[in-house]
């Protein structure tokens, strides 16, 4: 088995893709610990990172929206690769083979398997939430506006579409930290032949198909 | 004024108990309003503005005696006037002078996400420390009264301290020092409920069946009263609420949501790791490289011979 190892190079995510990918990953974690400031007393010293309290309140709610503003973006982009199929239920129901890594036992996965599709519904809809309890949880500009009542359950809400944010986006790191060779495809934006043949087959195929007519094939 | 004393026994968006090696022995104080005395002066809104050094926008008369209509960051008290015709035909004007009722059970320091913004005296005062606040009206979110409000200048909140700099000398609040009928009057919650008792009991004598001591129990007794004529019907009062308390999803918030909350955070990174100690990464060898070569090179000669073949 001393034949060389090919070093075959698959595109997954163009230079703008990544661009926003990035410019909401730093915007979500400016969000998260300046929220989770003010979520419970234990956490206040991550105030601290933004200059205190006052500035703490004050930069969370913008760096939100623009957050959310640039997910859009992103979610715009990706979002008709993340439709549920039927082959995506047979593979959650198989999840203790997937947590194992033992993919060989799966439905073959397209560009994104169904964990990362469901992940995509939650980020989806929280965020969605977490603006819309966000604005009107957001005393200086709006909170007026809106009945007392709305505003306490509103209080509640955001914080929970942020409790389920951010279990989903440790998932989500998590998952890249795992499944080795997934990072470079956010930072280089290729994948390698192999890492997209074990995990992504459908995908795999697809993209060679293309790849195969020449001059788009990469390295 | 937190900083003069160390009397305080709570402290917003603290875990741990605050200074208090003393046990509490000052007895706790209470402002009595005596709605069937006050003659609508407004004496005590001018006091709160001299000796709290406070100057609110010069307004335009709305057709009402209420003025400014609503409480602001620079007005912590104002007297809300209401027109009620009672059974008889006649009519009542019922004035209610409205600010912070220093609940036992106070909201708005349940609310307050900022250490020490939000404290509580042992006599009873609830007081915001400027110093520490953040400015993000949690406490508008938790009182059950809507009394805070929020600057447009500097963008902290404020309310009523019952001149808790006063108190904690032995001196009277200004307001009360202020009132020329005597339907202001300050003490121990003790003195003013007895005096609170005798003054219903003259209301009922003269033909107030109904009338009562207004101190509500859903936040644990406040340290601002009212007598009122109509105890049975406090809404009369401009919408004085019948049985305030902390909402339940207030509650839910400031309560269990927030060590719940956390613990789940933690749990789920941890679990991460621990996935990962256990299982180890999910690689792609080198076989996978090779055999998705190979797929890569029969699909190449494939479209080269689909396009020969044409
Ligand atoms: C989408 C736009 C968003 C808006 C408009 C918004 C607005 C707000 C506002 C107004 C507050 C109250 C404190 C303050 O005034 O700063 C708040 C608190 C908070 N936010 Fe957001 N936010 C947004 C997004 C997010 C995101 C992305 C996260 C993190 C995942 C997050 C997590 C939190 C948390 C944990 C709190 C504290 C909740 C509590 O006190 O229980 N928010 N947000
Ligand atoms: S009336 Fe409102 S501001 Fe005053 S102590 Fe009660 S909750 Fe706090």
């Amino acid at each position: 088995m001393n034949e060389p190892v090919p070093r075959i190079l698959l595109e997954r995510y163009s230079a703008n893709e990544r661009t926003i990918h990035w410019i909401v990953a730093v915007l979500f974690v400016i969000a998260a610990l300046s929220g989770l400031a003010l979520f419970h007393p234990s956490l206040f010293a991550l105030s601290a990172l933004f200059g205190g309290g006052t500035w703490t309140r004050i930069l969370h709610p913008f760096a939100g929206v623009v957050m959310t503003v640039a997910f859009a973006l992103l979610a715009a982009a990706v979002a008709k690769d993340n439709v549920m199929r039927a082959a995506d239920w047979q593979w959650l129901r198989r999840i203790r083979q997937v947590l194992s890594g033992r993919e060989g036992e799966l439905p073959e996965v397209g560009r994104y398997n169904a964990g990362q599709k469901l992940l995509f519904f939650v980020m989806v809809i929280s965020l969605a939430g977490l603006l819309v309890t966000g604005i009107v949880i957001w005393r200086r500009y709006f909170s007026d506006a809106f009945p007392i009542g709305a505003v306490r359950l509103a209080s509640l809400a955001h914080a929970f579409f942020a409790f389920v944010l951010i279990l989903g986006i440790i998932v989500h790191v998590y998952a890249a930290i795992w499944v080795r060779g997934s990072i470079r495809a956010m930072t280089r934006g290729h994948v390698t032949a192999g890492w997209a043949f074990k995990h992504h087959r459908a995908w795999f195929r697809e993209k060679i198909g293309h790849a195969a007519s020449p001059g788009t094939r990469s390295d | 004024m937190a900083l003069e004393s160390q009397d305080i026994v709570r402290r917003s968006a603290t875990t741990t108990k605050p200074p208090q090696v003393r046990r509490a022995r000052t007895a706790p104080v209470a402002k009595l309003i005596d709605t069937s005395k006050c003659i609508g002066c407004k004496a005590c809104q001018v006091a709160c503005m001299e000796w709290n050094d406070l100057r609110d926008e010069i307004g335009t008369c709305s057709g009402v005696y209420d003025n400014p209509l609503d409480l602001t960051e620079h007005s912590w008290t104002v007297m809300r006037f209401a027109e009620h015709e009672n059974e008889r035909g006649d009519l009542e004007w019922l004035i209610r002078k409205d600010g912070c009722m220093h609940c036992a059970e106070p909201g708005c320091l349940a609310a307050c996400p900022s250490p020490g913004a939000i404290v509580q005296y042992a006599n009873g005062i609830v007081d915001f420390d400027s110093e520490h606040c953040i400015g993000c009206g949690y406490c508008i979110t938790g009182c059950p009264f809507n009394i805070p409000r929020l600057s447009g200048v500097d963008g902290k909140a404020y309310k009523c301290t019952l001149c808790s700099d006063r108190v904690a000398a032995g001196r009277e609040p200004a307001c009360v020092k202020a009132c020329p009928t005597g339907a202001l009057v300050f003490g121990t919650k003790e003195d003013m409920l007895r005096h609170a008792e005798e003054r219903v009991e003259d209301l009922k004598s003269r033909g107030f069946e109904n009338a009562g001591i207004y101190d509500p129990e859903g936040v644990g007794g406040t340290h601002v009263m009212y007598v009122l004529h109509h105890r049975d019907r406090p809404e009369l009062y401009n919408d004085l609420p019948a049985d305030p308390k902390i909402s339940t999803l207030v509650k839910v918030w400031k309560g269990v949501a927030k060590p719940l909350g956390v613990a789940g955070m933690l749990l789920a990174a941890f679990a991460g790791f621990l996935h990962y100690i256990r299982v180890g990464p999910n690689e792609t060898t080198d076989d996978d490289e090779r055999e998705a070569a190979r797929a890569v090179g029969a699909s190449a000669v494939r479209a080269r011979r689909e396009t020969t073949d044409e």
